[in-house]
């Protein structure tokens, strides 16, 4: 089908992935003025019942790959399965999320394909001859790039979560589904996943959370996060922190936001005694909207940030989760 | 190994707008590749045989490579390798992968590890692309490594947004390296002294046997149009007044203007 978008969308314990979704609506976004259709593509060893689901958020066709050994993700399995689609639909471009599993499978579909992958994309814009501009920060976030395919051909971008919105559509029970064989030539050695270790429990992901609160070195000891923790859960956010305070043994490195941990984008960040540093933004500065607090008045962060408060944390903390617990209280 | 503006550089965009100047910068090893070379290091001490080759590349005429070579030297590595001439100039992360790829073809190896991804184009795709290219297994982003000389194989974490993916994979395998795998070691004094006398070579196309149409700027897959600094967010605004009024004003608009609460 040429004239196509594909977007693979990403699912983990049969639960799919926001980012996913947001492709989707990207996609749709991007390919309803064109008349571009929109392929989705599940994979996973349960996955075939949330196929109908994904005509509500944009898609007009749904492929599936169900089988007990794509339980655990295979980068070369799932990037072949992907490959093989591409080759037969031609589409336009392959859309997924920029998640450990969208970064890890894109460059091996980009080099199996021999064709342009962007990564991390936060706008894209359909040019006339289909081919997509995409915008991607660099440099920890410092500059942005703005880049396009040299030839026409296909191209595979990864997508930055919490960036484009998803669709809300009436569902559509009818759209074509189609189940994939496995591809079957698999002669080269490839990696395994034995287990997967779950880390965080019930909590939320930090890449996913619409509202993520972090502290810093300026909580002083680990003992302190429970400020923190405090706030995330009236704000219904999840929990960050700065280098310092992951250093320090505060918070295992999964909390880590910054140029050698995470990549967040949520709606909204609230630093809590952290400085700014220029490693950090590189990890938060996309949020729509940052919140600083910090009693040091030249702090970067006071630059980057939408709203600040120069004071005490332990002073502005509790009163901030009581006044937010008290907003709650009556708006619900 | 790939070298890099330092992270704390200030960054001028040139007068064609489609790249960063790099005429008055300092370089340093990618944060993550140094991760990668301690990991070599670390595995040839533990199995006490092996050696230890770094490789790079000059995408740019103001860069250095030979210094950042030189520091890999002085950690612990044992030889140098360094792609270099116009034809590797410019380029994407594709025609990259291509190039080292098949330097890597003409080494002996059992293990690739690169760093998870450079901190200048922040891509995060080169290592996977070399592992397509070569017909290897990978394990990406990885923070802690076991390496199984017997069975040639090894048991690989990464982590990912719910957990700890245990991945296993034989030899040859490519590694990305992200933090916490281990702590890099700076180069001692004697280290320093050694390397100086450590081989390292240079390699051109022609060394490598790759058309030079399929390097560079004439075998990129992408183009840059514009490089640009991120949108400037407004001038944020300080909340004044006792903890009480600035919190109460934060909750106000957090509420009814950010419809965030
Ligand atoms: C290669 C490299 C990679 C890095 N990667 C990362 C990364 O991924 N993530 C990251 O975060 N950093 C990273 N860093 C480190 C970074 O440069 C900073 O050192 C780090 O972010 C500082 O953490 P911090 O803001 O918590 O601590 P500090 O810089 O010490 O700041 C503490 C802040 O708390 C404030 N404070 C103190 N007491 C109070 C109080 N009672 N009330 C309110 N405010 C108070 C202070 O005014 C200060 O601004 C990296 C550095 C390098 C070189």
């Amino acid at each position: 089908m040429p004239n196509s978008i594909l977007v693979f969308c990403e699912q983990r314990d049969g639960q799919l992935k926001n980012v996913g979704l947001e492709a989707l609506g990207e996609a749709h976004r991007l390919g309803t003025s064109s008349g571009v259709a929109i392929c989705a593509c599940i994979i996973g060893s349960d996955v075939a019942s949330s196929a109908n689901d994904l005509s509500a958020y944009g898609a007009s066709r749904v492929y599936v790959a169900e089988n007990a050994s794509l339980a655990h993700y295979s980068a070369e399995l799932y990037a072949t399965i992907l490959s093989d689609l591409a080759a037969r639909l031609q589409p336009v471009a392959i859309c997924m999320g920029a998640t450990a599993m969208g970064k890890d499978i894109a460059p091996r579909l980009a080099a199996k394909l021999k064709t342009a992958l962007v990564q991390d994309c936060v706008s894209l814009k359909m040019e006339e001859d289909c081919s997509l501009v995409a915008t991607r920060p660099m440099y920890g976030g410092k500059l942005m790039a703005i880049v396009k395919p040299v030839s026409l051909a296909l191209q595979v971008v990864t997508i930055r979560q919490n960036v484009f919105p998803a669709l809300e559509l009436k569902p559509n029970t009818s759209i074509p589904i189609e189940y994939l064989a496995l591809p079957t030539t698999r002669t080269r050695s490839v990696a395994k996943v034995r287990e997967v270790q779950q880390t965080v429990g019930g909590k939320r992901e930090l890449t996913e959370a619409p509202i993520i609160v972090s502290g810093g070195r300026g909580l002083k000891g680990p003992e302190n996060f429970k400020l923190v923790e405090e706030l995330a859960n009236a704000l219904g956010g999840a929990v960050g922190a700065s280098r310092a305070a992951v250093d320090a043994g505060w918070k295992p490195h999964s909390y880590q936001v910054g140029l050698t941990g995470k990549t967040v984008s949520p709606q909204c960040y609230v630093a809590c005694g952290i400085s700014g540093a220029i490693q950090h933004q590189a990890g938060m500065s996309s949020a729509r909207v940052i919140v600083a607090i910090n009693s040091n008045p030249a702090a970067p962060i006071f630059k980057l940030a939408t709203y600040g408060i120069v004071g005490n944390l332990f002073d502005i903390l509790p009163v901030l989760t009581e006044e937010v617990k008290k907003l709650r209280k009556k708006c619900a | 190994m790939k070298q890099v503006p330092a992270t704390e550089s200030k960054l001028t965009i040139v007068a064609d707008g489609n790249d960063i100047d790099r005429s008055n910068l300092s370089f340093i090893v990618n944060p993550y590749d140094e991760f990668a070379v301690e990991e070599a290091l670390q595995i040839k001490e533990r199995l006490g045989a092996g050696e230890v080759t770094v490789l790079s590349m000059r995408q740019h005429e103001s860069q250095k490579p030979e210094e950042a070579l030189r520091t890999c030297l002085a950690m612990g590595a044992d030889k140098a390798i360094l792609l270099d001439g116009p034809a590797f100039h410019g380029g994407d992360s594709f025609t990259t992968a291509t190039a080292l790829t098949s330097a890597i073809q003409r080494l002996p190896f059992d293990l690739l590890l690169f760093g998870k991804q450079a901190v200048d184009d922040d891509g995060g795709t080169v290592g996977i692309q070399v592992a397509e290219l070569l017909g290897i297994p990978h394990v990406a982003v990885v923070n802690k490594l076991e390496v199984h000389p017997v069975s040639r194989a090894v048991v690989a974490h990464r982590q990912v947004e719910d957990g700890i993916e245990v991945v296993e994979a034989s030899f040859p395998v490519v590694i990305t390296c992200q933090k916490g795998l281990n702590e890099p070691r700076y180069p001692s004094l004697p280290g320093i002294m050694k390397a100086k006398q450590k081989p390292l070579n240079t390699w051109t196309c022609e060394d490598i046997g790759i058309d030079p149409g399929r390097l560079g700027a004439s075998g990129a897959k992408l183009k840059t149009l514009r490089v640009e600094p991120p949108p400037t967010r407004l001038t944020g605004r300080i909340l004044d007044g006792d903890t009480s009024t600035a919190v109460k004003e934060l909750v106000r608009i957090l509420h009814e203007e950010e419809k965030l609460i």
